[in-house]
C-alpha cells in the first residue's frame, strides 16, 4: 500500500499547536519550580525535625514513587472535587505533576545530602551556627551541586510525562494532538509532528539545564572535580 | 445507579492481571532488544555505535504516550491493524529498550576494564570474553537498577488505556464512569499499583546495599 503523506492540514493548525507548546513548557516549568521548592522543604524538615517528619516525608515520597502518575492525576481530578476542591483540568495537572515530581527530587537531594561528609556538619557546629544555618548555608547547596544531573534527568522525564495531562483534557501538546488528529484525520502526520517537537522540547531542557547547573554551581561543581581527582590519586 | 461493590472490585482486580501480562511481555521483548542495543552501543564499529546511540537518545527523549500512538497509527497505515494489546506490548518493548540499553551499557562499562585485557590475554574471542568473563559481573552489578526500573515499566503500562487496552487504569476509569465513587476507585487502583511495585523498590534497594556491602572497598 502506498500512503500519501500530507502535513498541510497538520501544518495549518500552527496556532493550536504553539498554545499546546507554551502550556507544555509552562506546567513542566511550573511543576519544576515547585516540586523543587517542595523538595527542598521536605528533606529540610527531614533533616531538622524528628522521626515523625522524616516518616511522613518517606511515607508520601515511597506513595507517589509507587503508582502511576495517572493514577495521581485522576486522584486530583476526579477524587478531590468530592471533598470541596474543584481545580480546573489544568489546575489538577499543575498540582499532580507539582507532587510527583517533588516526592522523586525529595528522594535525590536527600542522597545529596546524605553525601555530605559529616565533618562539613561538624565544623559548621563548631562555628556556633545552629542546626537549621548549617543545612542552609553548608550543606544544601553542595548537595544540589552534586546531584544536579539526576535532578535534570528527573526533570526531563517529567517534561515528557506532563504529555499524559491530555488524559483529562487538558490542551497541552499532546492534548493538542488528539483534537488536531479528530479535525484533519491525519493521525499519524499529526504525531510525528507533535513527536518532533516533544524530542525538541526535551533536547533543549536537558542542554539549558546543564547550562544552568554550570552557572549556578560553577566553584561548587570544580570542588568536586578537585575531589574526585583527590580520591582517584 | 451502580454503585462501587464486590463485582466491580473483582473487574479490577482482573484488570490487574493484565498489567502483570503486559509487564512481563514488555520487559522480556524490551529486555532482548535492549541487550543486542547495549552491545551495539559498545560495538568498535562506529556506524554501529552511532546508531544505537541515536536510537536510545530519541526514544528516551519522547513520551511513551507518542511512541505508543506512533507504534498504533503508524503501522495501520501499512495496512497492518494491530490489536490494542499489541500496539501496547509492542510500543512498551521500544521504550523499555531504550532505557535498559542504557542501564545494562553502564553496567558493562563499570566492569574494571582490566577483566578484558586479562580475558583477551588468555586468547579469548570477543564472544567469549562477554560470555565467561564480563556478563555474569555486569549482571550481578546491573540487578538494582534493572529491578528499579521495572517499578517504572509497571506504572507506565497504565498509558496504553488511551488505546482501548483494559488494564488495571483503564478499569478504574471505566468503573469510575459508572459508578461515580472516584476515591474508593481509585484507591483500590492505587493500592494494588503499590502493592505490585512498593516490594520491587524494597527488593532494589535491598539488592544495592548487598552489592555495595560485597565490593572490596
Amino acid at each position: 500500500m502506498r500512503y500519501q503523506f500530507q502535513f498541510e492540514a497538520v501544518f495549518a493548525e500552527a496556532d493550536r499547536i504553539l498554545n499546546g507548546v507554551l502550556l507544555t513548557i509552562g506546567l513542566s516549568f511550573g511543576a519544576i519550580v515547585l516540586g523543587l521548592a517542595l523538595a527542598v522543604l521536605l528533606v529540610a524538615a527531614k533533616s531538622l525535625f524528628g522521626r515523625w517528619v522524616g516518616m511522613l516525608v518517606d511515607a508520601y515520597v515511597e506513595l507517589m514513587r509507587n503508582t502511576p502518575f495517572l493514577v495521581q492525576l485522576f486522584m486530583m481530578f476526579f477524587g478531590l472535587p468530592l471533598i470541596g476542591i474543584r481545580m480546573s483540568g489544568t489546575e489538577a495537572a499543575l498540582l499532580a505533576m507539582t507532587l510527583n515530581l517533588g516526592a522523586y527530587a525529595t528522594e535525590i537531594i536527600r542522597a545529596g545530602v546524605d553525601s555530605i561528609h559529616r565533618s562539613q556538619i561538624e565544623a559548621g557546629l563548631s562555628l556556633a551556627m545552629t542546626k537549621r544555618q548549617v543545612f542552609q548555608y553548608v550543606v544544601l547547596m553542595p548537595a544540589l551541586a552534586r546531584v544536579w544531573p539526576a535532578l535534570s534527568s528527573q526533570f526531563v522525564l517529567m517534561l515528557l510525562a506532563s504529555s499524559i495531562c491530555s488524559f483529562i483534557s487538558v490542551p497541552e501538546l499532546s492534548g493538542t494532538a488528539a483534537i488536531i488528529e479528530q479535525n484533519t484525520f491525519r493521525s499519524f502526520e499529526t504525531y510525528i509532528v507533535v513527536t518532533l517537537i516533544y524530542l525538541a522540547l526535551a533536547l533543549s531542557l536537558k542542554v539549558s539545564l546543564l547550562w544552568l547547573g554550570r552557572r549556578i554551581f560553577p566553584r561548587l561543581s570544580s570542588l568536586d572535580r578537585l575531589d574526585a581527582k583527590a580520591e582517584a590519586a | 445507579m451502580v454503585t462501587f461493590g464486590w463485582p466491580e472490585a473483582l473487574f479490577i482486580f482482573r484488570a490487574a492481571g493484565w498489567t502483570l501480562l503486559l509487564t512481563a511481555i514488555a520487559f522480556l521483548i524490551g529486555g532482548l532488544m535492549g541487550g543486542v542495543l547495549a552491545i551495539l552501543r559498545l560495538s568498535r564499529i562506529k556506524l554501529l555505535r552511532r546508531f544505537a546511540a541515536g536510537y536510545i537518545l530519541v526514544i528516551q527523549s519522547i513520551p511513551v504516550l507518542m511512541v505508543l500512538f506512533m507504534s498504533y497509527y503508524g503501522l495501520s497505515l501499512f495496512g497492518i491493524e494491530l490489536p490494542p494489546f499489541l500496539a501496547a506490548s509492542a510500543s512498551l518493548a521500544i521504550y523499555v529498550s531504550a532505557y535498559l540499553a542504557e542501564i545494562w551499557r553502564g553496567s558493562i562499562e563499570s566492569v574494571p576494564f582490566q577483566q578484558w585485557e586479562a580475558s583477551a590475554s588468555l586468547a579469548h574471542s570477543p564472544a567469549q570474553t562477554y560470555r565467561y568473563v564480563i556478563l555474569p559481573q555486569a549482571i550481578r552489578i546491573s540487578l538494582p537498577p534493572t529491578v528499579g526500573f521495572l517499578v517504572q515499566l509497571v506504572k507506565n503500562t497504565s498509558i496504553v488505556s488511551v488505546v482501548g487496552f483494559v488494564e488495571l487504569s483503564r478499569a478504574g476509569q471505566l468503573v469510575n464512569n459508572a459508578t461515580f465513587q472516584p476515591f474508593q476507585i481509585f484507591t483500590l487502583v492505587a493500592a494494588i499499583y503499590f502493592a505490585i511495585c512498593f516490594p520491587l523498590s524494597r527488593l532494589s534497594r535491598h539488592l544495592e546495599k548487598v552489592m555495595n556491602a560485597s565490593r572490596p572497598h
